[in-house]
C-alpha cells in the first residue's frame, strides 16, 4: 500500500527499559511523554481523524443533495400552486373552466384505491413471506420462487399495466375499474411487500421460536403468538412505504384505463374512476399556464397523502415497537 | 465390569442404541443410558462431544434442526418418543427445556410464564400457575410488583430463571437444561444451581455443562461423553473421586478438553 512507510519491523529492539531518563537541559522546554514501544507503530493520529471528518464531511454532502432537490420541488410547486389549494378545489370536480375545476373524483378514487390494494396485498404478501420465511422447504422449488419474487420487484410499472389490463380487465371482466386497478397495483406491489415482510421474520431471533416450541407450541402457535408480533412493525412499515409507492403510479392505471375526465365522484369498487397522479398528468398536458398551477395543487396534495401515509407507518412502529 | 451404570429406583427417561446424524457424520453415536426419576444428571465433556445433541433428543427438539437424523429409541416412562403416532409438540409439553442463552419472549413477565399454559388450554386459574411457577422458580418475590414489565429489563439471571419458570408452567415431568448458568455471572449461576438442588424434589433434571465443579454440585449421577459416545457414566462422587476410565480421569482433571 504506502510504500513509504514499512511495516512493523518486529526485530527492532526495544529501548532499554532500565535506562534512567536524561535530565532535559536546563531553559528548554521538558519532551512531550512518550511510551517506550512508540517507535514500532506509526500512529498518525491526525492523520486518522482528519480522515474520519473528511469522510463524514462527504456524507453529509450526499445528504444534502437529496435534501435540496427535494427543498427546490416543494419550493416550485408550492408558488405554483399553493393559491389555488382552496377548499373548492379539494371538493371541485375536473372542469374545462380553471376556476370550476377540482380535484375530489381523483382523491377519491386515489382512497379507494389504496384501502383496497392494502387489503389485498397485505394478507398475500404476508402470507407468501410467512410461508417462505417459516414453512418452506429449501429446495429448488422455493428457490425459483425467491429469485422470482426479487425479479418481479424490477419489472416496470407500464408491464404490470399491461398484465392488469389483460387479466382484470377483460380477463375476470371487471372492466375500466377500481378493482381492476387496485388488483393491478396490488400486483406491483407485492414483491416489495413479500420481501419487506421476510425481512421483518428473518430479523426475529431464532431462541424465540425454540423457546415457543419448547413449550409444547405448534408451528402456527410459534408464528402467531411469537414471531408474527415481532416482525409486525417492519413488516407495516414495508407495506405502507410500498402502497405509498402504489398512490403515486400513473402508468398502470392509465393502461387499465383511468379515466382522463371523469364527471363523478366513484362510490364502489365497479366504478370507473381517475387517481391524483393521472389528473396531475392530464392537467400538466394542457397548455394554459392557469392549469399547471392546478397540477402543482394536485401535487400538493398528492405529497401530503404521501406524507400521511408514511407518518402513520412511524406511528405504527413506534407504537408497536415501544410496547417492548 | 462396564463403565456405563445403571441405576437404581424407577427410570424417567433412556435411550437405546439412540444415533444422531448431522449430514452424513454422527454427532451421537449409539448411546444407551438410562435418567431415573427424580434425579438430576449431569452431562460433560468437551465441546462438541454431542452431550447438547443428546440432551435435545429427548423433547425431540432435533427435529428443528434441518438435516439432523436420529436412529435408535428415546423412552419415555416406557414410551418411545420418537415411535409413530408421538406428537413432537406433546413430547415438548411433557420434558421441558431451558436453553443456554436466556431467550425470554419479548413481552411482559406475566405473558411469558402464562404463554405455555395458554396454549396448552389450562382450566385453573392462571394468575395463580404464574404465581406458582415464579415462587418455583425462586423469582416471585424480586418480580411480584411489575408482573406486567418487559422480561427484557429483568438481568441476565433473573431472565433465566424466568425461562425455568416459563418452562415449570406447563407442569412437565422433566426438565432439560442446556448449559444453563454458562451466560452468566457466578451469583446468578449459584442461585440457578440452587434451584435445580430444589427442582429434584418434583422433576427429573437433565443437565449439560462445561464446568465439572457445576456438575460435581449439583447432580447425582453424572454421564461423561466424548467423540458422540458416553465414556463413563455413575454416580458423581464416584465418577470424579475415582473415575473408572482414563480418559474420564484426564478430562476431569483438566488434562484434556
Amino acid at each position: 500500500m504506502s510504500g513509504e512507510r514499512p511495516g512493523p519491523d518486529v526485530r527492532v529492539p526495544r529501548p532499554s527499559v532500565a535506562r534512567a531518563p536524561e535530565a532535559p537541559p536546563a531553559g528548554e522546554p521538558p519532551p512531550a511523554p512518550t511510551n517506550r514501544n512508540d517507535d514500532r507503530f506509526d500512529v498518525r493520529l491526525r492523520a486518522r481523524a482528519r480522515f474520519g471528518t473528511v469522510f463524514a464531511v462527504l456524507c453529509f454532502l450526499a445528504t444534502l443533495i437529496g435534501v435540496l432537490v427535494l427543498a427546490a420541488l416543494l419550493v416550485d410547486i408550492f408558488r405554483d400552486g399553493f393559491h389555488r389549494l382552496t377548499p373548492a378545489f379539494l371538493n371541485g370536480m375536473p372542469s374545462r373552466f380553471v376556476e370550476r375545476a377540482g380535484i375530489k373524483p381523483a382523491l377519491v378514487g386515489s382512497a379507494w384505491v389504496m384501502v383496497l390494494t392494502a387489503i389485498v396485498s397485505f394478507p398475500l404478501g404476508v402470507g407468501t413471506a410467512i410461508w417462505l420465511e417459516e414453512y418452506a422447504p429449501n429446495n429448488r422449488f422455493t428457490r425459483i420462487v425467491q429469485t422470482n419474487i426479487a425479479n418481479l420487484a424490477g419489472v416496470p410499472s407500464i408491464v404490470y399495466g399491461i398484465l392488469g389490463l389483460t387479466l382484470f380487465v377483460r380477463g375476470f371482466a371487471l372492466g375500466r375499474s377500481i378493482l381492476a386497478a387496485a388488483f393491478t397495483l396490488s400486483l406491483l406491489i407485492l414483491p416489495v411487500v413479500i420481501i419487506a415482510s421476510q425481512e421483518a421474520i428473518k430479523a426475529v431471533p431464532n431462541s424465540i421460536r425454540l423457546g415457543a416450541y419448547a413449550l409444547g407450541a405448534t408451528r402456527w402457535e410459534a408464528i402467531r403468538y411469537q414471531v408474527f408480533p415481532l416482525a409486525l412493525p417492519g413488516i407495516m412499515t414495508g407495506t405502507i412505504l410500498a402502497l405509498s409507492r402504489a398512490i403515486g403510479e400513473a402508468a398502470p392505471v392509465i393502461m387499465v384505463g383511468a379515466l382522463g375526465f371523469i364527471s363523478f365522484v366513484p362510490t364502489r369498487p365497479l366504478d370507473g374512476f381517475t387517481v391524483i397522479p393521472f389528473q396531475i398528468f392530464s392537467w400538466v398536458s394542457r397548455p394554459q399556464v392557469a392549469f399547471q398551477e392546478l397540477a402543482a395543487a394536485a401535487s400538493i396534495v398528492l405529497l401530503a397523502l404521501l406524507l400521511t401515509m408514511n407518518a402513520a407507518a412511524i406511528w405504527l412502529r413506534n407504537r408497536y415497537t415501544r410496547k417492548f | 465390569m462396564s463403565a456405563i451404570h445403571v441405576p437404581a429406583g424407577p427410570i424417567e427417561l433412556e435411550s437405546r442404541a439412540l444415533s444422531v446424524y448431522y449430514g452424513g457424520t454422527p454427532a451421537v453415536r449409539d448411546v444407551s443410558i438410562q435418567i431415573p426419576d427424580r434425579k438430576v444428571v449431569a452431562f460433560i465433556g468437551p465441546s462438541g462431544c454431542g452431550k447438547s445433541t443428546l440432551l435435545r433428543c429427548f423433547n425431540r427438539m432435533n427435529d428443528l434442526v434441518p438435516g439432523a437424523r436420529v436412529t435408535g429409541e428415546a423412552i419415555f416412562q416406557g414410551q418411545n418418543l420418537y415411535g409413530t403416532g408421538v406428537d413432537p409438540v406433546d413430547v415438548r409439553r411433557r420434558i421441558g427445556m431451558v436453553f443456554q442463552k436466556p431467550n425470554p419472549f419479548p413481552k411482559s413477565i406475566y405473558d411469558n410464564v402464562a404463554f405455555g399454559p395458554r396454549i396448552n388450554g389450562y382450566r385453573d386459574d392462571l394468575d395463580q400457575l404464574v404465581e406458582h411457577s415464579l415462587r418455583q422458580a425462586a423469582l416471585w418475590d424480586e418480580v411480584k410488583d411489575r408482573l406486567d414489565d418487559s422480561a427484557l429489563a429483568l438481568s441476565g439471571g433473573q431472565q433465566q430463571r424466568l425461562c425455568i419458570a416459563r418452562a415449570l408452567a406447563v407442569a412437565p415431568e422433566v426438565l432439560l437444561m442446556d448449559e444453563p448458568a454458562s451466560a452468566l455471572d457466578p451469583i446468578a449461576t449459584q442461585k440457578i444451581e440452587e434451584l435445580i438442588y430444589e427442582l429434584k424434589q418434583n422433576y427429573t433434571v437433565v443437565i449439560v455443562t462445561h464446568n465439572m465443579q457445576q456438575a460435581a454440585r449439583v447432580s447425582d449421577l453424572t454421564a461423561f461423553l466424548y467423540l458422540g459416545s458416553v465414556v463413563e457414566y455413575g454416580p458423581t462422587q464416584t465418577l470424579f473421586t475415582n473415575p473408572r476410565e482414563e480418559r474420564t480421569e484426564a478430562y476431569i482433571t483438566g488434562r484434556f478438553g
